[in-house]
């Protein structure tokens, strides 16, 4: 029997991702080196890890309230207010989620009506275009360049809306690009945001790691903004904690009704084990000064400098990263496509990378590089780099 | 140089010696000759002592290795304090380390040889009979899980999917 004719057209027209080509194929080779990884190379520290193992000797099995246990939601709002000085109830404007990945889900899921479109630039995370698709809307890509640091102007949103545009998407720091929004230049684009009267969905999941001096700047700060920004974050990132799948929203109050609606619905509530774990991150690090957050983010920093100069030293130059740990080098040099450029490099040298283009036609030309891996994988994996160019 | 950036290659070799300034400088954002410099004055000044490695003795086949913590008492006299005591017993070669510590006990001896009969011997030929050694009591190592911050018994693999979005 032919069942494909049972799945929704929303859902076939979105085609599989670019990465799982990658995937299946470096995963089949044994000792291949990896800069493909999006998750950091920490475990999560023993203290968190520990306080989830403690919370189920306890007994905490149970349910929680469909906007997570409140005194996770206030250690996050005390966090979100001294970290970025942005202040939510933790009563009314806040959810606790499956990972920033429900979150942003949920956010898509509340506001789509068949036809709306959502500004997401490009290249960035897989998951933005196909989470406007499969909630209805019509995602639009903006493409942000190379020469622009990969941020968003104000040109470029300008000429991407429509009547239909109703929200935009602003992921910095950016998976894959690196790249970081400073307080001016995310003021340069408060005006035709606001002018156009868009919700601005802004996932930070990689807030806490921004280098060279540059603390993260939340777009929900401006308080012009603020009134229509939905906050997305999570634990996975800065705390290492990819696994415990936590994160959270947090913006105005009818917007978190309507995710708490659904989410209520669908997932009920995130893991009570984790909810746990995660009030041990945010008070541990809070009473300690952010000690391990900023440990972390040294040696991602290390790590990045030596990227940025080995990649240099190869011929491959590189926008400098400010954010997240990725480095984002441009190939279009070697006279091969993104795809070609990492299939090649992973056959005839065993170096995963993924290529620009699985995080949208913007990224041809590029390639990401995870730096999240040890100093001894990355030198290995630059040489080879080096030596695969060198042959080409 | 700043302080930090001091720190911070003290860091990076304490936690692998063979990094090499090039290395350090690409990674801090220094330069090559500041890095060189920085570090042969810390070598000069025995800030960094010496380069070694970490050896997980328990994987190399059939050495003969041995190893103890003693906590010694000890009385110090007018005019012969702990460091004249303490420097008795660190000139052996048994001995791998010496910390005076607070507590139950006044220095923490480490020693190492080739069997337990030998440190025995060392204990109570050498050591216990030093004037002012009031009493020692030996702990032999069985076993090390954990060293200088590194984990030897199990090996801490990467269980992260190759790629991942």
């Amino acid at each position: 029997m032919n069942t494909e004719r049972f799945i929704s057209r929303r859902v076939a027209q979105v085609p599989p991702s670019g990465i799982r080509k990658f995937f299946d194929i470096a995963s089949e080779m044994k000792d291949a080196i990896s800069l493909g990884v999006g998750e950091p190379d920490f475990v999560t520290p023993w203290n968190i890890r520990e306080s989830a193992i403690f919370s189920m000797e306890r007994g905490h099995t149970h349910y929680t309230s469909n906007h997570g246990q409140l005194s996770l939601r206030k250690l996050v709002s005390l966090y979100l207010e001294t970290r970025f000085g942005t202040r939510y109830s933790p009563e009314s404007e806040m959810v606790i989620t499956v990972g920033a990945s429900e979150a942003l889900d949920l956010a898509f899921r509340a506001i789509m009506e068949p036809g709306d479109e959502v500004l997401v630039p490009a290249p960035s995370y897989v998951s933005y275009m196909p989470g406007v698709t499969f909630a209805g809307g019509t995602p639009v890509a903006i493409e942000t360049k190379e020469e622009d640091d990969f941020i968003m102007t104000e040109q470029g949103i300008a000429a991407a809306i429509t009547p239909k545009t109703k929200a935009i998407v602003i992921p910095y720091p950016n998976n894959p690009t690196g790249a970081i929004m400073t307080k001016e230049q995310l003021a340069g684009i408060v005006d035709i945001i606001v002018k156009n009267d868009l919700l601005v969905i802004s996932d930070e999941i990689y807030a806490e790691l921004t280098y060279g001096g540059k603390q993260h700047v939340s777009i929900a700060s401006f308080p012009e903004i603020y009134p229509r920004c939905v906050v997305i974050n999570g634990f996975s990132k800065a705390f290492a904690m990819t696994g415990f799948r936590l994160g959270y929203a947090a913006g105005p109050r009818p917007v978190i009704d309507a995710m708490v609606k659904i989410h209520q619905y669908s997932m009920l509530c995130a893991s009570v084990m984790s909810q746990y774990a995660g009030e041990e991150a945010l008070k541990h690090e809070m009473e300690t000064g952010f000690a391990q957050v900023e440990k972390m983010v040294k040696s991602y920093d290390q790590r990045r400098r030596f990227m940025l100069d080995a990649l240099g030293g190869i011929g491959l130059g590189a926008f400098e990263p400010r954010g997240a740990f990725y480095i984002f080098p441009n190939i279009s040099g070697t006279g091969l496509s993104s795809e070609e450029f990492c299939f090649r490099l992973i056959e005839e040298k065993k170096v995963a990378c993924v290529p620009g283009t699985a995080f949208g036609e913007a990224g041809e030309g590029f390639m990401r590089c995870s730096y999240a891996s040890s100093m001894e994988n990355l030198k290995e994996a630059v040489k080879r780099i080096g030596e695969f160019v060198d042959s080409l | 140089m700043k302080h930090e950036q001091t720190l911070e290659i003290l860091d990076i070799l304490e936690n692998n010696a063979k990094t090499t300034a090039q290395e350090i400088a690409s990674m801090l954002d220094l330069r090559v000759e500041d890095v060189q410099a920085e570090i042969e004055r810390l070598e000069k000044e025995k800030v960094i002592v010496k380069y070694t490695a970490l050896i997980n003795r328990q994987d190399v086949a059939e050495a003969e290795f041995s190893e103890a913590m003693i906590e010694v008492k000890i009385t110090p006299q007018r005019d012969y304090g702990y460091d004249d005591l303490a420097r008795r017993i660190y000139k052996y070669d048994e001995v791998r380390s010496v910390y005076l510590m607070a507590g139950a006990y006044d220095l923490c001896v480490r020693v190492q040889s080739r069997s337990m009969k030998e440190i025995s011997k060392f204990v109570f030929e050498k050591l216990a009979v030093i004037d002012g050694v009031t009493s020692t009591v030996t702990l032999f190592i069985m076993r090390k899980y954990k060293q200088a911050g590194v984990v030897l018994v199990e090996e801490e693999r990467d269980e992260r999917l190759v790629i991942t979005p």
